[in-house]
């Protein structure tokens, strides 16, 4: 898509025009997607402070039923929030651009360091999501796409739907029911029992990603017991994530199914589903990966809930906490980092569509 | 029989909204080994359904009846295409019988080389080591005239140019050897200079290969100069077969007769620009010009300080009143884009250009309102050229509404009755929607709507490219009678010479957004001095196998030069 | 293409209500198509159905604690005098489920039109002038657009009511929020649409008439670039459902004694499915699941049968039906019929510019 921009409208293009010089027009494609961040960064980092803040100040917010009027107003004076709002906003922009984005009211501790402690949590529970994702949502994409219009078709799409219907808290809930209470094969919450936790937490330098921690330890019950706290949560939100990448991959393999190159494949003897998984599947790849990278925001919408759901004490779960705890400081700071994060995978992403298509490349 | 192809009594129907279609109706063709079939026909024909037949490449939308008989190289093995597996259809395809593409552009997969796919065809037919393939893709790409096909074959589609991806097109069909090619329109989506090179490519690949060929068109040049046989075939069906000389000299259908005569020859128009030169009155060249362009150039907005691309080059030409300018180019001339500044629609970025005593380099949108007036647009897409939700009446009333002529479209309906008569369109017509109007009709309501307000100046962007070639003629006479009953003066742009000369007084030819020829019909078609001219000229078809062979080898002559 | 939906009804000018919008879809799909569209049409009708008679069909109501026997008491299973049971709370499972169907319907509507609005003119306006207006707006819409919906939705919601929630001002809270995030969304897909347009011949033929710009984007523009418009509301009305649930789950929805919302029910379930008790869980979900289900079938099919490459269509007997005599000069060609003999014979079949059916595909 980015290189059609770049030819002249009238259409008249001249076949020389396209030519580029190898990796020039990627290096200068990465360039203008990378310095895009700055401003979507800064965007959502102002729209969340103004948002945030119109209602008025965080500590009123937090504490308003429980100070005197007087305590409150000192509160307030001492974390400066009785300025001119618009310096309290530049104040509050170059902090975050150092890297800095609060402390929390609740438990006063810096924003980074809560997410230094539950980000990896939450980071785990994407990555085992999108393996579901990937697994599920892809394959059943071009199965669908393959027998379109048929019995086999019509079902995947009311299982994408479904999947896409389901409130994660919801399949969530229902998944506990039957596989933890009814059936009781699997933990009800958490992220591994308290004894593996108890382990866990006393290994040096741990890296906060369980699975990587529990295999340090070469104890084969603590990993299998974290692997086995990890099965509900990762399939809720990665079924949930599946449903999108079903529909997604069977659109868009429906969409060059139909091209003529596919139809000139076919007029020379390329099995059926050779043209589905090749000649089809791959030019359709830029587009699927571009939206993936939009759904990086899906998946981490999910995970609040889903963590919640789960008690999976990742970022999401901190920040329903904070929410039930009114600290508007620790929200505001997780949900602008969490807007960094998003702009950084949406840049990646989009890097890795360019890369795989060779319009761009060369 | 040893005909590598037979069709007996094929009949195709679509099941479409408004019910089942029937595309082609009782067709019975042979072709014999090494034989140039063209099947020529205008849309809704029903030539590309049986082109598309022969290969069982129909959509799941489509049923057949009656038989297509295809037989290997060898005549050891041959299949009735219609009542073939879907394995036994995949084994057929590419080894007995494989297709050309319209357009190179999209029949091309964009994410793989040209060898990959190339491969993909060798592979797809039995068991061939990697290497092995590469080597055959290699040696194809070199047969059909890729140069340094060892490096190319790694090349993506986007890197080879128009020409040059349909040549890796052919490559692809002829991998594999079969006896027969199926070529749809293969150069209907090239330049006239690149046709006839591919041309001559099909002519090589039935000599050298001697494989037979299909070959669909509804350009009668092209069938000229590469048929052996054809066979007409006018609503789905064969109304006339015959061999190439016959046909084009002794026509007995009535059908092929008027359809033969529909297409235009270079060199019909330039006694009757003479006639109208001639009945100029004194002094009218002394007018001040319509249109006048002096080193005009137009650049395209470049990104991110990129410089942009240069569309339009030092042109200099003008249009005096009452007069038709032919403005002739290929793809990339920057004939549509000159259009498109006379009408206010791109910006010119150096020189100057003044239309009807405006100075356009640097206009502003309010000082040329008044000026739009006089100026009718036609353009070339008769599909998007209304607005789907609205009638053709209101369509038609839009300038009248515009410029304070006429309160509303209903109020203006009087005079949208006279328009749509002048276009020879029925009254009753005004209150049809767009998509209710086939495409010469819509054309015409098209130029209604130019000439509500009676312009000085209408300039036409290739109003008849995209029309059968019977409606063409009938939308060109129009045009012709048009202007001579309401004297404008009209640039036309068009990148068929044979169209330019039949309206033009004078044509101008683009190459490269620069001007390099500019004369009556006389001098440029008559004696043409710039060599892209005369290549140009010598490019185009005719529709006479005996002249067209005396005029390739003029071109083979001048391109030996050149 | 564009002349797609509206050219079979014209063509043999059938009744008119065949040619109302969801009558004459229902008419031209088959198959299964059909049948996911009819599935579709009914699911959401008793939704809708469900809303607007709750007062009506609900046997208590839904901040209600007591009958006539005295208090219902928490946690009872589905019996005689509660079909569904009672939640934790002790309110009566299916009446609450019942009147969240009309705090769902009124967080769709309030949320749509709002954003249907702001996003429309926004797009229209952006598309249409482009320059830096539409650079701006551009970056800023893609921006709010790649962010989780959710958390936008409950910044949004903290801004509005502080986080606490009312009696309507929290069902309105929950509205406004939504049409924030979903502004973004009709801002690109008229957008894209408008730009498109732009560059059609009908639209420069309007420029070079020296039509006026407010002409142009209103008599030419507009009515083209909403054509979409009832796919992304189908679409737009169940993300609405899902977000409103999310926000109500993490406490930012309804007081119970407000209204009654799905989400806020199925947050106070999780302790009760620990022990067992599914009833509070299962049916509040359950009709979350199932709206925004229907809602999707209909928005799915809807843009199936409005793509003439993904309808269906009933198979022909064997050379059945006429030659097309329209097909040369006097009557047109077969534009009747796309992706039929229209397709075939013009070969522009490529799918290269629209291969994301979604408003997702970015430029």
């Amino acid at each position: 898509m980015t290189t059609a921009a770049a030819a002249p409208q009238t259409g008249e293009a001249r076949p020389a025009r396209r030519k580029r010089a190898p990796g020039g027009g990627l290096g200068r494609y990465i360039l203008v997607r990378f310095l895009l961040i700055i401003p979507t960064i800064f965007i959502l980092v102002s729209m969340v402070f103004w948002l945030m803040r119109t209602t008025g100040d965080p500590i009123t917010a937090a504490l308003g039923g429980r100070l005197g009027a007087a305590q409150l107003a000192q509160r307030i004076h001492e974390a400066g929030y009785d300025r001119p709002i618009l310096i309290q906003y530049f104040e509050y922009i170059g902090k975050v651009f150092t890297g800095d984005f609060g402390t929390t009211l609740s438990t006063n501790q810096p924003v980074t360091t809560v997410l230094v402690t539950y980000g990896a949590a939450t980071a785990e529970l994407a990555f085992y999501a999108l393996i579901v994702a990937f697994i599920v949502g892809i394959p059943l994409g071009m199965v669908a796409a393959y027998w379109r219009d048929r019995a086999t078709d019509a079902t995947l799409r009311v299982f994408a739907i479904l999947c896409y219907a389901t409130p994660v808290f919801f399949s969530g809930l229902l998944f506990k029911l039957v596989f933890s209470i009814w059936l009781g094969a699997l933990p009800v919450a958490g992220r591994a029992s308290t004894r593996s936790e108890l382990t866990l937490q006393s290994l040096p330098n741990q890296t906060g990603v369980y699975l990587i921690d529990a295999i340090r330890t070469g104890n084969g019950a603590i990993i299998t017991d974290v692997l086995v706290h990890a099965i509900l949560p990762a399939l809720a939100l990665g079924l949930l994530t599946a449903g999108v990448f079903l529909r997604l991959v069977r659109t868009n393999v429906i969409g060059t199914l139909g091209t003529e190159y596919v139809d000139a494949a076919r007029s020379r003897g390329v099995r059926e589903f050779r043209l589905v998984s090749k000649h089809a599947y791959r030019p359709a790849l830029i587009p699927i990966i571009t939206v993936i990278g939009l759904q990086i925001a899906l998946l981490l919408g999910g995970a609040v809930l889903t963590e919640t759901t789960f008690e999976w004490k990742g970022l999401g779960f901190m920040l329903a906490e904070f929410l039930k705890a009114r600290d508007f400081v620790a929200v505001q700071g997780i949900v602008a980092l969490l807007a960094v994060i998003v702009a950084l995978t949406n840049f990646i992403v989009d890097i890795i569509a360019a890369l795989i298509d060779p319009r761009v490349r060369y | 029989m040893t005909d590598v192809l037979t069709i007996d009594g094929l009949g195709v129907s679509f099941a479409t909204d408004a019910g089942a279609v029937k595309a082609v109706d009782g067709v019975s063709l042979q072709v014999a080994p090494g034989e140039v079939l063209a099947i020529v026909g205008e849309s809704g024909s029903g030539k590309t359904v049986t082109a598309k037949t022969i290969l069982g490449l129909l959509p799941e939308t489509a049923t057949e009846n009656g038989a297509v008989i295809l037989r290997s190289r060898d005549g050891q093995s041959e299949s009735d295409i219609v009542a073939l597996t879907k394995a036994e259809l995949r084994q057929v395809r590419g080894r007995d019988v494989s297709m050309v593409f319209q357009e190179p552009s999209t029949a091309l997969n964009p994410v793989y080389t040209v060898g990959w796919q190339i491969m993909e065809g060798i592979r797809a037919h039995g068991q061939v080591g990697r290497a092995e393939a590469k080597a055959k893709a290699i040696e194809i790409l070199g047969r059909v005239g890729i140069p340094d096909p060892e490096v190319r074959v790694d090349y993506y589609p986007h890197q080879f140019s128009g020409g040059q991806k349909q040549r890796v097109v052919i490559a692809m069909a002829l991998v594999l050897n079969p006896g027969l090619i199926v070529a749809d329109e293969p150069t209907t989506a090239l330049d006239v200079t690149v046709q006839a090179e591919i041309l001559d490519l099909l002519r090589t690949v039935r000599d050298d290969f001697g494989t037979a060929i299909v070959l669909i068109t509804h350009n009668m040049g092209v069938v000229a100069d590469l048929a052996d046989r054809v066979a007409v075939m006018y609503q789905g069906k064969v109304v006339e077969e015959a061999d190439a000389h016959t046909l084009f000299t002794a026509p007995t259908n009535s059908y092929t007769k008027s359809l033969l005569a529909a297409v235009p020859h270079v060199g019909q128009g330039i006694e009757r620009a003479a006639e109208r030169a001639r009945a100029r009155p004194a002094g009218w060249a002394e007018q001040a010009p319509v249109v006048q362009a002096e080193n005009l150039r137009i650049q395209y907005p470049g990104r991110l300080g990129r410089p942009g691309f240069v569309a339009v080059d030092d042109v200099s030409f003008s249009i005096r009143p009452g007069e038709v300018l032919g403005l002739v180019g290929e793809s990339g001339s920057g004939k549509t884009t000159t259009g498109r500044a006379i009408a206010g629609l791109t910006r010119v970025t150096g020189g100057s250009l003044r239309v009807l005593g405006h100075e356009m380099n640097g206009f502003h949108e309010r000082a040329f309102k008044k000026v739009r007036s006089e100026i009718g647009f036609v353009f070339q897409d008769p599909a998007s050229s209304f607005n789907p939700l609205l009638t053709i009446a209101e369509c038609v009333a839009e300038p009248l509404v515009v410029h304070g002529r006429a309160a509303n479209p209903a109020a203006a309906r009087g005079r949208v009755d006279e328009l749509l008569e002048a276009v020879q369109l029925p009254r009753a017509y005004g209150n049809r929607y767009p998509h209710e109007l086939s495409g010469g009709q819509r054309q015409r309501a098209s130029l209604a709507r130019a000439l509500a307000l009676e312009p000085s100046l209408l300039i036409a962007d290739e109003p008849t490219s995209a029309l059968d070639v019977s409606v063409q003629a009938s939308v060109l006479e129009l045009f012709a009678e048009l202007q001579r009953e309401f004297g404008f003066a009209a640039l036309f742009i068009s990148h068929d010479l044979a169209v330019i000369d039949i309206l033009a007084d004078r044509i101008a030819v683009l190459y490269r957004g620069r001007l390099v020829e500019e004369g009556t019909g006389a001098e440029v078609l008559g004696a043409p001095k710039d060599p892209y001219t005369q290549r140009l000229l010598a490019s185009l078809p005719v529709p006479d196998p005996a002249e067209q062979a005396l005029r390739r080898q003029e071109l083979e002559r001048l391109r030996a030069a050149g | 293409m564009t002349a797609t939906s509206g050219s079979t009804a014209i063509a043999h000018k059938p009744a008119l209500w065949t040619r109302l919008p969801i009558v004459h879809q229902v008419r031209q799909s088959v198959g299964l198509q059909r049948g996911m569209l009819v599935a579709g049409l009914v699911i959401t009708g008793v939704f809708v159905l469900s809303a607007i008679f709750a007062p009506l069909i609900a046997p208590y109501g839904y901040s209600q604690l007591r009958g006539d026997n005295g208090p219902f008491g928490a946690q009872q299973p589905p019996g005689a005098d509660h079909l569904l049971g009672t939640t934790v709370g002790g309110y009566d499972v299916l009446s609450r489920v019942i009147w969240g169907a009309q705090t769902a319907l009124f967080v769709i509507v309030v949320a749509v039109i709002l954003s249907i609005f702001a996003g429309v003119l926004l797009g229209l306006v952006s598309g249409y002038f482009g320059g830096w207006l539409d650079r701006v707006l551009v970056v800023v819409c893609d921006a709010v657009y790649a962010f989780p919906s959710l958390l936008l939705a409950i910044v949004m919601s903290i801004a509005i009511s502080g986080g606490r929630s009312g009696l309507l001002a929290g069902v309105f809270a929950a509205a406004i929020s939504i049409t924030v995030v979903f502004i973004p969304q009709y801002f690109r897909v008229i957008r894209a649409e408008t730009v498109r347009i732009k560059s059609e011949a009908f639209v420069e033929s309007a420029q070079v008439l020296g039509a006026s710009n407010s002409r142009i984007m209103f008599r030419h523009v507009l009515r083209n670039a909403t054509r979409t418009l009832p796919l992304i509301f189908t679409l737009n009305s169940s993300e609405a459902i899902l977000t409103l649930a999310g926000l109500g789950f993490l406490g930012f929805g309804i007081e119970p004694t407000a209204a009654s919302e799905w989400g806020y029910d199925l947050n106070k379930s999780i302790s009760d499915v620990t022990s067992g008790i599914w009833w509070t869980a299962l049916f509040p979900g359950l009709a979350i699941v199932l709206t925004v289900l229907g809602i999707t079938l209909v928005g799915e099919s809807l843009n199936d049968l409005a793509d003439p490459r993904l309808r269906g269509r009933r198979a022909v007997g064997k050379s059945s039906g006429t030659v097309a005599e329209t097909s040369v000069v006097p009557g047109g060609t077969l534009d009747a019929v796309p992706g039929g003999i229209d397709g075939l014979e013009s070969g522009h079949g490529s799918a290269d510019g629209d291969l994301a059916t979604e408003p997702e595909g970015r430029s």
